[in-house]
């Protein structure tokens, strides 16, 4: 269980997160929504640690984020980045078994180029692109290849930070399935970033919508529709009219 | 007059901060020799890029010195009929002074540049914090191992260097300036002591050391976007080129005048 109470972080004078409380109940898909600049991605990574939050508490389990031991805390977590974060010295198949090659997971090189093969297949993309480097790959091949990645080795709690922008439709929908398939059949933990309505609803379990730096609605992907919210509305039904400026 | 006060004082503080902070890293980055998970594949890389694939540019650096140093050395010697002196300065131009000097700039020039700018450009690019998400500490897998690398190749081509700029004026020495092939060799051998020697090597191991550890230093801390590691980049290479004359003249004086 993941629970944020009071998270505040400010950049400056930009105070991005002004005091978020938010819980994940195990095995359970959330999906953070929220208009664009508005601490998203922000919000995850300070669950990571990768960014420090000014005050409030994290904790995973009980535990105080913080606090934890940083290598057995950080081995139950995968993580897909925005913008990919492949590492471009190394050929796509060394990026998705990057943990199976080194330190505690370590397995033998033929196993772990099996298993990266493997997770490659699942994001839909075939055995050639293994041993080709991210920079040869298009942005949508890269961003799958870094999802192949984030799951590979099987984490506990999954993040995906728009998973699919700039995907096709068809593979998409591949996408969310995969998502929903790791969290019902792995019993993962995922947070989810997503811009795409169609994913929301294939994703999630429940929702949270971030808007001013606080989380302006929490509740089950059921109840979106009939929240009463006008934010939430003019969000999901992306219109230009309503309470959200459209300059931000 | 407060205000120029103000200036120079703000420009110490900010120097003296950042003299902290290099030597915070500097510890940070030591300390890892210590723990293990240790990564002997990155470690082997370096030490290809580091070492043997700077060869050329030092073996060429260091032959054209070591010719241009013997036809100084010649006419200067002219002057006071010292013509004969050539190999014995040559040498120890070389390998006390010249030899560390410039393939440790050559060494800020290709080393450090390039990993700062491959550094800074994992750190825009959210590849240093992927590392920490896949529980890999990029102090021990980026910076120990360039480091180490840097320490212990540099040296290595601090020797060859050495060498080649000493066949450098022995060329120039024998097919211009007429001087006697085995005799040039002999009067090399016998003028260098074993202090020369190991205080080239010793600079070398220095040089190397600081060269990898601004490119490391500038690159993790480089800012965002492609400004900021053309930034890291450049002020990699000025602090490394600068802290490797100012530790050569250090090691000079700690060598050579006790
Ligand atoms: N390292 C940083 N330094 C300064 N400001 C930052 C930094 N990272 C994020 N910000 C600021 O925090 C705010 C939120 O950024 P974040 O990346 O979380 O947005 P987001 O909700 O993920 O947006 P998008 O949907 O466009 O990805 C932005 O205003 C951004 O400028
Ligand atoms: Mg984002």
């Amino acid at each position: 269980m993941i629970e944020l109470s009071n998270v505040t972080r400010s950049f400056g004078s930009n105070h991005v997160l002004r005091g978020i409380n938010l819980t994940v109940e195990k095995g359970q898909s959330l999906v953070v929504i929220g208009g664009s600049g508005s601490g998203k991605s922000v919000l995850i990574k300070t669950i990571l640690g990768l960014v420090e939050i000014d005050s409030g508490t994290i904790t995973v389990d009980g535990v105080d984020v913080s606090r934890a031991p940083r290598d057995a805390f950080l081995a139950r977590f995968g993580m897909l980045f925005q913008g990919g974060a492949l590492f471009d010295s190394l050929p796509v198949w060394q990026n998705v078994a990057f943990r199976l090659l080194r330190g505690s997971l370590k397995r033998p090189r033929d196993e772990a180029r099996e298993i990266a093969i493997e997770k490659l297949r699942r994001v839909g993309l075939g055995p050639e692109v293994a041993d080709r480097y991210p920079a040869e790959l298009s942005g949508g091949m890269q961003k799958r290849v870094s999802l192949a990645r984030a799951i590979a080795a099987e984490p506990e709690i999954i993040f995906f930070d728009e998973p699919t922008t700039g995907l096709d439709p068809i593979m998409s929908g591949v996408i969310n399935d995969l998502i929903r398939e790791i969290v019902t059949e792995m019993g993962a933990t995922a947070i989810t970033i997503t811009h795409d309505m169609s994913s929301v609803r294939a994703i999630a379990d429940t929702i949270a919508m971030l808007y001013a730096g606080k989380i302006r609605w929490h509740g089950p992907v059921a109840q979106m529709d009939t929240s009463g919210d006008p934010y939430l509305d003019q969000f999901i039904h992306g219109r230009a009219e309503g309470p959200i400026p459209a300059i931000r | 007059m407060m205000r120029l006060l103000a200036a120079i004082g703000a420009t110490v503080l900010a120097a003296l901060a950042a003299i902290g902070r290099i030597a915070i890293f500097t510890a940070q980055a030591l300390s890892h020799l210590f723990r293990p998970p240790y990564y002997p594949r990155e470690f082997a890389v370096a030490l290809l890029q580091i070492g043997y694939f700077s060869l050329p540019v030092v073996g060429l650096t260091a032959i054209f010195t070591g010719g241009a140093l013997a036809l100084q050395i010649y006419a200067g010697g002219a002057r006071f009929s010292a013509e004969a002196v050539v190999p014995q300065i040559v040498a120890i131009g070389m390998v006390r002074e010249l030899g560390p000097v410039l393939v440790g700039l050559m060494i800020a020039a290709r080393v450090t540049s390039s990993i700062a700018a491959e550094i800074a450009t994992m750190k825009v690019t959210e590849q240093i914090d992927a590392l920490v998400t896949l529980s890999t500490h990029p102090m021990k897998y980026l910076t120990l191992p360039r480091i180490l690398a840097a320490t212990l190749a540099v040296p290595v081509l601090v020797g060859v260097g050495d060498i080649i700029g000493i066949m450098g004026g022995y060329l120039v020495g024998t097919e211009r300036l007429g001087f006697n092939a085995a005799a040039y060799l002999t009067n090399t051998v016998d003028f260098l002591e074993a202090r020369d020697i190991i205080s080239s090597l010793v600079k070398g191991a220095a040089f190397g050391f600081i060269a990898a550890l601004m490119g490391c230093y500038f690159g993790m801390n480089s800012s965002r976007g492609a400004m900021g590691v053309g930034r890291a980049t450049k002020s990699s290479v000025v602090a490394a080129a600068v802290l490797i004359l100012a530790a050569n003249f250090i090691l000079t004086e700690a060598f050579f005048t006790l």
